[in-house]
């Protein structure tokens, strides 16, 4: 019987291992690298924020980054007066869409957005990031492996260079850009650890507080546990 | 059935020592619910300091800006608006500044850092109310003849001189509360924080 | 149990204390209250791990009212959308996650409380078919269960819109589109509880005020009744056997013991070990790999882009499941309403399961192997209807077997296995029950 129960509950675990789809490269992950994250930060604001907002997160919370008031002040803000503003862009979004047939997303949550079966929205990120192509098809001129007919164009290609779709549908470096290939992987790792870091700037501490919190039920566990042996010693 | 000791001392011990962890986390589990009705980042963004540019304040006048949802009020004190305020010592309830409503640094005979700008929170100290300006000696604007000019709260008719002193036997008990501010400049002046990048 | 009037009142020894006691419980049954539920309610002494689930129920329920009232505090039901482009409901959630401090934690346990809730439920549920505690005298309880399970169902179902995701708003969208298979007034009906022709404001405000005011004031009145039901006739226990057959000379249960303290003790290890589990979900993955809060809730509702596949949250999709079974058309009327029908059915069936079983002994410890064949059978069909529930209706075990008829078929073994009870229930072999509970 029991066999039996455990078998069938271990029965979907196997099912969901037969999973099909895309491929997508492992992202680094860069959460305890505060270096890496703020180079994230800096790409962030300088080819992301043009376009997208991130309206959940304001200046302030990116000391969490060890960063200084003064140093994000000078260094990363360019769309707000205050610290405490969140990071919002200047264009409004019924304007935007005017412009680009539809409002850019706003990528505060975008890194938890994109977790699927196949993987985190890191890896998500980190994949589709670097599998632009050129597509004269496109009105953009651009098109993506993992985001079919993508409506973004490829903002970080002169650091990457022009890739395109060879014969065997992979992607062919054709003109190398201003980064070499493992440099504009680590940029663009840096980049998707921000956007990560920015899904949930408390999670950090949420694990330090997770263990914490355990460690306290452990001893209460224990009395409590010890407790009930000596109301139930004498029931028979 | 379970009380006597003599049967079993170490449940006892049992019973209380479980008790006490477990109280102790459930007060801290109190801690979260409570801290969030706590100000939250949005209203602290709001609160932040105010920086203001008084170089357009003429003498004699006032501005009110706002700061945590409150009126702070500048004056540019004029020469005779401040030689009233000696004078009043023996009418106001609390000449010396005595009571902790305004920073070490403005606890003066002007209540202020320089004498000729008054940086203030035009809240009444009784029930909250924002009193109006009476700058006119005399009975100009209905106030009695032997009026020096200072401020009037509409809602219980406390007065309050040029330096936000409280006038004796008035139902405010307190002089208007200064709040911490800084010179940034010659004329700026960051309300809300004394020391830059604090 | 006897009635509550029976107990003596508090006298008092003269002390201060003692002389309030005596006033207030001259007012007021709390001694015999004490007595009723706790010192002198006589529980089995064999209850074993299945039987935690009841308290631990209790201790969600007060998790969810907490965190709920708290969280009410900032969020804000309000589909319009703010100066960022973001509906505001959405934003107020991202508020209370970053700016109101301590909020994650208030909402995660929110939100990890709401799956919490409905594992305890589903194997408190399934402690009841294995120990036969729906059986005669237990009728009552197990219908004011069944009834609690259905609230439980739609207030999970309406606080799932509050965030205003991708998910909440199709998910809502899909189900409430399900009530317009009813023939001829299913089409003004849906949109009477959407209170538009989509879901919109007027549907997030409705559902908001539900989910805090109307259903749990039910529930909470349904809880009482399920414990008062269950202290009236006694507690059942895994040998099936009624303790107060057997009696001593004060007319105490032989096998019984009282609640307090041998159960508040024992209970109190079973709240520890399940916050343990709890807290690693809400410290450590409070997303549950994507089925406690779904990835395509992390984007705003927009009403004009479905997400390409959506599945409602895990505690739903068994019952999903039997909903997408019916394909057919009958009686002249859509496969849809069947559907609807199918999903209804399967939670209302649960009601008849004490009138269903007709088996001469109560526990699966001395029932035959038809029960344990049948009973595994139907845990691990719905485990599969549940897995199928969250998958789109393409797809297929290992790439071969497709999921769509295997989902029919088990959906079938659903029914079949509930209405075919009275007859297998009867021929099945049983042993004896014994005399006094075995520890």
């Amino acid at each position: 019987m029991k066999k039996l129960l455990m078998a069938l509950l271990f029965a979907p675990i196997v099912a969901l291992a037969s999973g099909v789809g895309l491929h997508l490269d492992k992202a680094p992950d860069v959460q305890g690298d505060k270096a890496a994250l703020q180079s994230g930060a800096r790409t962030f604001v300088n080819y992301c924020l043009n376009c997208h907002g991130a309206s959940f997160v304001r200046y302030s919370r990116l000391a969490d980054l060890g960063l200084s008031e003064q140093q994000i002040k000078d260094n990363l803000m360019f769309t707000a007066a205050k610290i405490g503003e969140p990071m919002r862009i200047a264009a409004r979004p019924d304007e935007q869409k005017l412009w680009f047939g539809a409002t850019p997303p706003d990528l505060t949550l975008i890194a938890r957005a994109r977790a699927s079966e196949e993987g985190s929205g890191a890896d998500w990120l980190y994949t589709y990031l670097r599998s632009f192509y050129v597509d004269e098809k496109r009105p953009t001129g651009w098109n993506n492996v993992i985001f079919a007919n993508v409506g973004m164009p490829h903002v970080l290609w002169q650091m990457q260079g022009l890739q395109v779709l060879n014969k065997e549908h992979k992607l062919e470096l054709l003109v190398p850009g201003t980064l070499s290939p493992a440099e504009y992987d680590k940029q663009v790792a840096d980049l998707v650890g921000f956007l990560v870091w920015m899904g949930e700037p408390e999670a950090g501490f949420r694990k330090h507080l997770g263990f914490a919190v355990l460690a306290f039920l452990v001893l209460l566990f224990g009395l409590s546990y010890a407790l009930k042996k000596a109301y139930w010693k004498d029931v028979r | 059935m379970s009380n006597e000791c003599k049967v079993d001392c170490g449940r006892r011990r049992l019973v209380v020592a479980t008790a006490a962890v477990g109280g102790v986390g459930a007060i801290a589990a109190l801690v979260p619910f409570l801290s969030s009705m706590l100000p939250s980042e949005r209203a602290r963004a709001a609160g932040a300091p105010v920086e203001v540019d008084i170089g357009s304040l003429e003498p004699g006048q006032m501005m009110t800006v706002e700061w945590r949802g409150r009126p702070v009020w500048i004056i540019n004190r004029t020469a005779s608006m401040l030689e009233t305020l000696p004078k009043l010592d023996e009418s106001v309830a609390d000449p010396k500044s005595e009571k902790n409503m305004q920073p070490a640094y403005c606890k003066n005979e002007t209540r202020s850092i320089k004498p000729e700008y008054m940086v203030v929170v035009g809240i009444c100290t009784h029930l909250g109310c924002s009193p109006s300006a009476k700058f006119k000696k005399g009975s100009d604007e209905g106030m009695d003849v032997a009026w020096l000019g200072g401020f009037l709260c509409p809602c219980h008719g406390s007065t309050f001189d040029f330096a936000g002193r409280v006038f004796k036997n008035k139902p405010a008990p307190d002089n208007l509360e200064v709040p911490p501010h800084v010179y940034l400049s010659d004329k700026r002046i960051l309300i809300g924080e004394d020391k830059k990048g604090a | 149990m006897a009635s509550n009037t029976s107990f003596e009142k508090y006298k008092s020894d003269g002390s201060l204390q003692g002389n309030l006691l005596e006033w207030f419980d001259a007012r007021f049954p709390a001694t015999s209250m004490w007595r009723a539920h706790l010192s002198e309610y006589y529980a089995p002494k064999n209850f074993n791990f299945w039987y935690f689930f009841g308290s631990l129920a209790m201790l969600v329920l007060v998790i969810q009212i907490v965190t709920g009232i708290f969280l009410v505090m900032h969020y804000k039901p309000d589909a319009s959308i703010n100066p960022n482009g973001i509906p505001v409901a959405f934003a107020s959630v991202e508020y209370i996650m970053r700016d109101v401090p301590w909020g994650w934690l208030i909402r995660y346990m929110h939100s990890t409380g709401a799956s919490a809730f409905f594992i305890v439920v589903y194997l408190h549920m399934f402690r009841g078919m294995l120990y036969g505690s729906y059986r005669q005298p237990r009728e009552l309880i197990w219908i004011f269960g069944t009834l609690i399970f259905l609230c439980l169902m739609a207030e999970a179902f309406m606080g799932y819109l509050l965030p205003w995701g991708q998910m909440s708003f199709w998910g809502a969208q899909v189900i409430v589109n399900l009530f317009s298979a009813i023939p001829l007034i299913g089409e003004p009906l849906s949109v009477w509880i959407r209170g538009d022709f989509v879901v919109g404001d007027a549907t997030l405000n409705r559902f908001f005020s539900f989910h805090v005011i109307a259903v749990p004031l039910v529930l909470l009145g349904l809880v009482a009744a399920h414990i008062l039901a269950l202290h009236e006739v006694g507690s059942n226990n895994p040998d099936g056997v009624e303790i107060k057959k057997r009696k001593d000379a004060n007319g105490i249960p032989l096998d019984g013991i009282p609640f307090h303290p041998y159960y508040t003790v024992k209970d109190i290890v079973g709240v520890v070990v399940f916050l343990m589990v709890f807290s690693i979900i809400v410290f450590f993955a409070p997303e549950g790999g994507g089925y406690f809060l779904e990835y395509n809730n992390f984007l705003p509702a927009d009403p004009l882009k479905t997400p390409p596949h959506i599945a409602p949250v895990w505690y739903f999709t068994p019952y999903y499941s039997l909903l997408r079974a019916m394909v057919w058309p009958l009686f002249g009327i859509d496969a849809k309403f069947w559907g609807v029908v199918a999903m209804g059915a399967g939670v209302v069936i649960l009601a008849f399961l004490p009138w269903l079983d007709r088996s001469p002994v109560k526990s699966i410890r001395y029932r035959g192997p038809i029960y344990k064949t049948l009973l595994a059978l139907f845990v691990i069909s719905f485990f599969l209807l549940g897995f199928l529930g969250t998958k789109p209706p393409s797809y297929s075990f290992f790439g071969v077997i497709p999921g769509a008829p295997v989902a029919q078929i088990l959906s079938a073994y659903y029914f079949l296995f509930f209405l075919t009870m009275p007859w297998w229930s009867r021929i099945d072999k049983y042993q004896p029950e014994p005399d006094r509970v075995t520890m």
